[in-house]
């Protein structure tokens, strides 16, 4: 059979870098192709390009019946056939199920005016054609569960008679009787020719539903596989087959008693029962899927959104934590996720970045000590080398890893007890990059207790000396330095304990252990 | 500490010379600069025109008329920072002006008359800033609201009855030590005080914060609330100080909302600097674009324009510091690759 898409050598790159390298895919008519890869392997960016987010750099993409294409627009790649169902739905709430399947080509009369009775009429065809029969086209988009308002996403893609559907991470955030419905209408899709492809952190998924599976890893193409011919414990292996460089100077510490400590701290709807403890002198990594609840984790301790039961323990003592200010008087920093929206402010300079979080402790009287001031920002911009022309330069204008720099030193600023960074590296260069490490292992050896949230797997192996696993809003495994590979990490990360992916959420007592974690092998 | 890039340390403080050369640079290009140079150019070229433009009593009751727009644009300018808005200052100037006058005619004591206006003022504006912090009602929406409040109340209480007979001693804005008009004076001191406040205090930072990013600013251990709460006292304080300046400059006081102050009040707030978007501005930039507004205004006469284009002067004008802040903005990104 001749591939219905083809895309060879595909390569993409973003400033600092190279998202997609020489990849190649293809997708046969009525086939389910999965995708898999790690986060930030680079499945984003290919399917933005095969729908006309992005165009590639380099390569070709070949669409049976038109030839070579590329797509300047999503408007150009809906054109061609290709719909995509994105996580974020992309639905008018206050618009009828109607409008939306048929946003952008309202079925219309003499003079323009829309054809009213025609859209029910076709928005029911399409949707009994989809052994959809319980959904009134007449209603409001926002009133309906997700899994429905997928179905209507699904709708609108066929309404514009895709032939090749892209669906992103489907499943997150519906219930399993909608993953049902949702498989079900897959395999209505497939007898009709239409070429799913289908991005799932759920392995188990993969091999319910599709043909082969494509896997990438750090933007390259690593191989497909006929689901068929392949094991859980392989694509895993595909997965995260990298070796840990020296980018980790992690030091050896001496691990003292338990500083911070949570007990089945809750907070609907990622946080489901977490016990945790950090200890001084170590580094916990905390590793996990997007969406398992590690940086919400993060900002129910600092009191971002605070828990809503269970404890949190400093020293052994309960506190108690409802605003970021109570943290900090606590003694625990947050290098959050993003540093641009959430931990520079763009328009301030280096040095009133760096003291922004111990203003008060530096003010005198009225006004601010000046002289304290500076040569405390002083003091951070060498201990962190941050490279600025002056103090007075402004912090939008540094790099991305000097602006990482800047925010890590407005929390060691506040000299903290409790570090908890989370993606303390992303998107920055090498060298800056190992030098937050090694900044991180100094802290560590001062008796520091850091928290590190990172979704890159030889991070969390390289820097951490213990490594917790979550999932699904709780702890699904915990290994020591020395027990932890790669693959044991990943299938913590990934696999499902109870076959189906059971969504309803019980309390949970103890970090489960990993052994048995897998069902699928 | 252990050296294991080999990379030089940072290079912290740049020569004295080429420091120098770019606070200078910086200096040059600042909104205070070229406002202050706009200023004097304009004067020039109206003197030239028509020398009478330089006396110095005109001169002076340019200043001198500054004063309640400039006083009222401080507080604008410190709630624009947080990225709020307050379009209702004039109607509570109106109301303020009238609280004022009526105390003073019905015989209680000047001070009393005084002090009215500031209380009343710093209250009401508590209340929106209850609104803005606790409620999350838009700016734009609580003010305007607030507009309306206070305009129809004020109709309904006074039927628009002028105040007349007010005693002597009330005028603050006609009293002239050593000669010059007070209102200059609180123009200047009020200015200088929030300058210095704005930049060296703890919660001058932290409304700069908030502006330029909430969310990191929340971070960072500051209450978005009590920042927001502040910001509309201050701005309260300064339209009940900039009521007093206005209320006392004549001989009767309308009971009417002074038709568009409000804009002209914004206007020398946005064209003192102050990013619509928040994040930045200073008062002195403020202060600058009320005296401003009026030197063309001023200048209009003396040159012989009709005064009905003002309006039009004070639109390009903002469109205009808009548009550079925008160009401003969108280099500063191109820089970042952003």
């Amino acid at each position: 059979m001749q591939p219905i898409l083809e895309l060879n050598h595909i390569s993409k790159k973003f400033p600092g870098v190279q998202a997609l390298d020489d990849v190649h895919f293809d997708i046969l008519p009525g086939e389910v192709h999965a995708i898999v890869g790690e986060n930030g392997a680079g499945k984003s960016t290919l399917i933005k390009i095969i729908s006309g987010v992005y165009t590639a750099d380099e390569g070709m993409m070949h669409l049976e019946g038109q030839g070579e294409v590329q797509f300047n627009s999503p408007r150009e790649a809906q054109q061609a056939g290709i719909a995509t169902i994105y996580q974020e739905l992309s639905l008018y709430r206050d618009l009828s199920v109607a409008e939306n399947i048929f946003t952008g080509h309202l079925p219309r009369r003499r003079f323009g005016a829309v054809d009213w009775p025609m859209m029910r009429q076709q928005a029911r065809e399409i949707l009994h054609s989809l052994e959809i029969y319980d959904l009134d086209v007449n209603r409001k988009v926002g009133m309906l569960s997700v899994g429905n308002q997928q179905r209507v996403e699904i709708a609108k893609a066929l309404s514009r008679n895709a032939r090749i559907l892209i669906m992103d991470e489907p499943t997150a955030a519906l219930t399993e009787s909608d993953v049902e419905q949702l498989f079900k209408i897959v395999r209505l899709l497939q007898e009709r020719n239409v070429a799913i492809i289908y991005i799932s952190h759920r392995l188990q998924e993969i091999f319910t539903l599709a043909n082969r599976v494509t896997v990438l890893r750090d933007g390259q193409y690593i191989g497909t596989k006929q689901v068929a011919e392949t094991t859980e414990g392989e694509l895993i292996s595909m997965m995260v087959g990298r070796t840990v460089d020296n980018l980790f100077p992690k030091l050896e510490t001496e691990i003292g008693a338990p500083v911070l400590a949570v007990r089945n701290l809750w907070r609907k709807p990622f946080t489901l029962g977490v016990d945790l403890t950090v200890h001084a002198g170590e580094i916990v990594g905390l590793a996990g899927l997007i969406g398992s609840g590690r940086s919400e984790l993060a900002q129910v301790i600092f009191g971002i959104s605070p828990a809503k039961s269970g404890q949190v323990l400093i020293d052994g003592k309960r506190v108690k934590i409802n605003h970021p200010g109570d943290a900090m008087r606590l003694g625990i920093a947050y290098v959050p996720e993003e540093r641009g929206s959430q931990g520079l402010i763009r328009q301030m300079t280096v040095q009133e970045n760096l003291t922004l979080a111990v203003l008060r402790s530096l003010t005198q009287g009225p006004f601010v000590d000046r002289n304290a001031e500076k040569t405390l920002a002083q003091q951070m911009i060498e201990q962190l080398r941050i490279r600025a022309y002056s103090r007075e330069q402004i912090v939008n204008k540094l790099s991305g890893g000097n602006q990482q720099k800047v925010v890590v030193g407005k929390w060691l600023a506040s000299r903290p007890r409790i570090l908890i960074m989370d993606e303390p590296t992303r998107g920055i260069d090498v060298g800056a990059k190992a030098e937050i490490h090694r900044l991180m292992s100094e802290l560590a050896m001062q008796g520091m207790a850091v928290l590190m949230i990172s979704s890159e797997m030889p991070e969390i192996l390289g820097m951490s000396d213990r490594i917790v696993v979550m999932r699904e809003g709780k702890v699904a495994a915990e290994f020591s330095r020395a027990e932890a590979t790669q693959e044991k990490v990943a299938t913590a990360m990934m696999s499902e304990q109870n076959g189906s992916g059971d969504a309803t959420v019980i309390p949970s007592q103890d970090p489960t252990p990993v052994s048995g974690g897998m069902s699928q092998q | 500490m252990t050296a294991t890039t080999s990379k030089p340390l940072p290079q912290s403080e740049a020569t004295p010379l080429g420091q120098q050369l770019r606070g200078l640079l910086a200096f040059l290009g600042s909104q205070e600069f070229i406002l202050a140079l706009g200023i004097v150019l304009l004067s020039l070229a109206v003197y030239a025109d028509n020398p009478r433009f330089g006396a110095e009593r005109n001169l002076l009751s340019i200043l001198s008329n500054s004063a309640y727009i400039a006083v009222a644009a401080l507080g604008m300018t410190v709630v624009i920072i947080t990225g709020n808005i307050d379009i209702s200052v004039a109607a509570l100037l109106g109301v303020l002006g009238t609280i004022a006058g009526q105390l003073a005619v019905h015989d209680y004591p000047i001070w009393l008359a005084w002090l009215a206006p500031i209380v009343f003022g710093i209250l009401i504006e508590l209340f929106i800033g209850f609104l803005v912090a606790y409620l999350r009602i838009p700016a734009i929406v609580a003010t305007l609201g607030m507009m309306s409040v206070l305009k129809g109340g004020l109709i309904f209480v006074t039927g628009g009855a002028w105040i007349y007979d007010l005693p002597k001693g009330f005028f603050l804005a006609q009293r002239q030590p050593l000669g010059i008009p007070m209102p200059i004076y609180f123009m200047f001191a009020l200015t200088l005080l929030m300058a210095i406040w704005m930049r060296y205090s703890a919660t001058g930072r932290a409304i700069y914060a908030v502006g330029g990013n909430r969310e990191a600013a929340r971070l960072s251990g500051i209450s978005e609330k009590r920042i927001l709460m502040t910001v509309f006292g201050i701005n309260g304080l300064m339209v009940g100080i900039s009521t007093i300046l206005f209320a006392t400059q004549f001989t009767t006081i309308q009971s009417t909302v002074p038709p568009g102050v409000e804009l002209t009040i914004i206007t020398a707030a946005v064209i003192g600097g102050v990013s619509i978007l928040g994040g930045s501005g200073t008062v002195i930039g403020a202060m600058l674009g009320a005296i401003l507004i009026r030197t063309i205004q001023s200048g209009m006469i003396f040159v012989n324009v009709s005064a009905y284009w003002l309006q039009a002067v004070q639109g390009l004008l903002i469109l205009l510091t808009v548009l550079v802040d925008i160009f401003r903005r969108r280099r500063q990104m191109s820089a970042i690759g952003k």
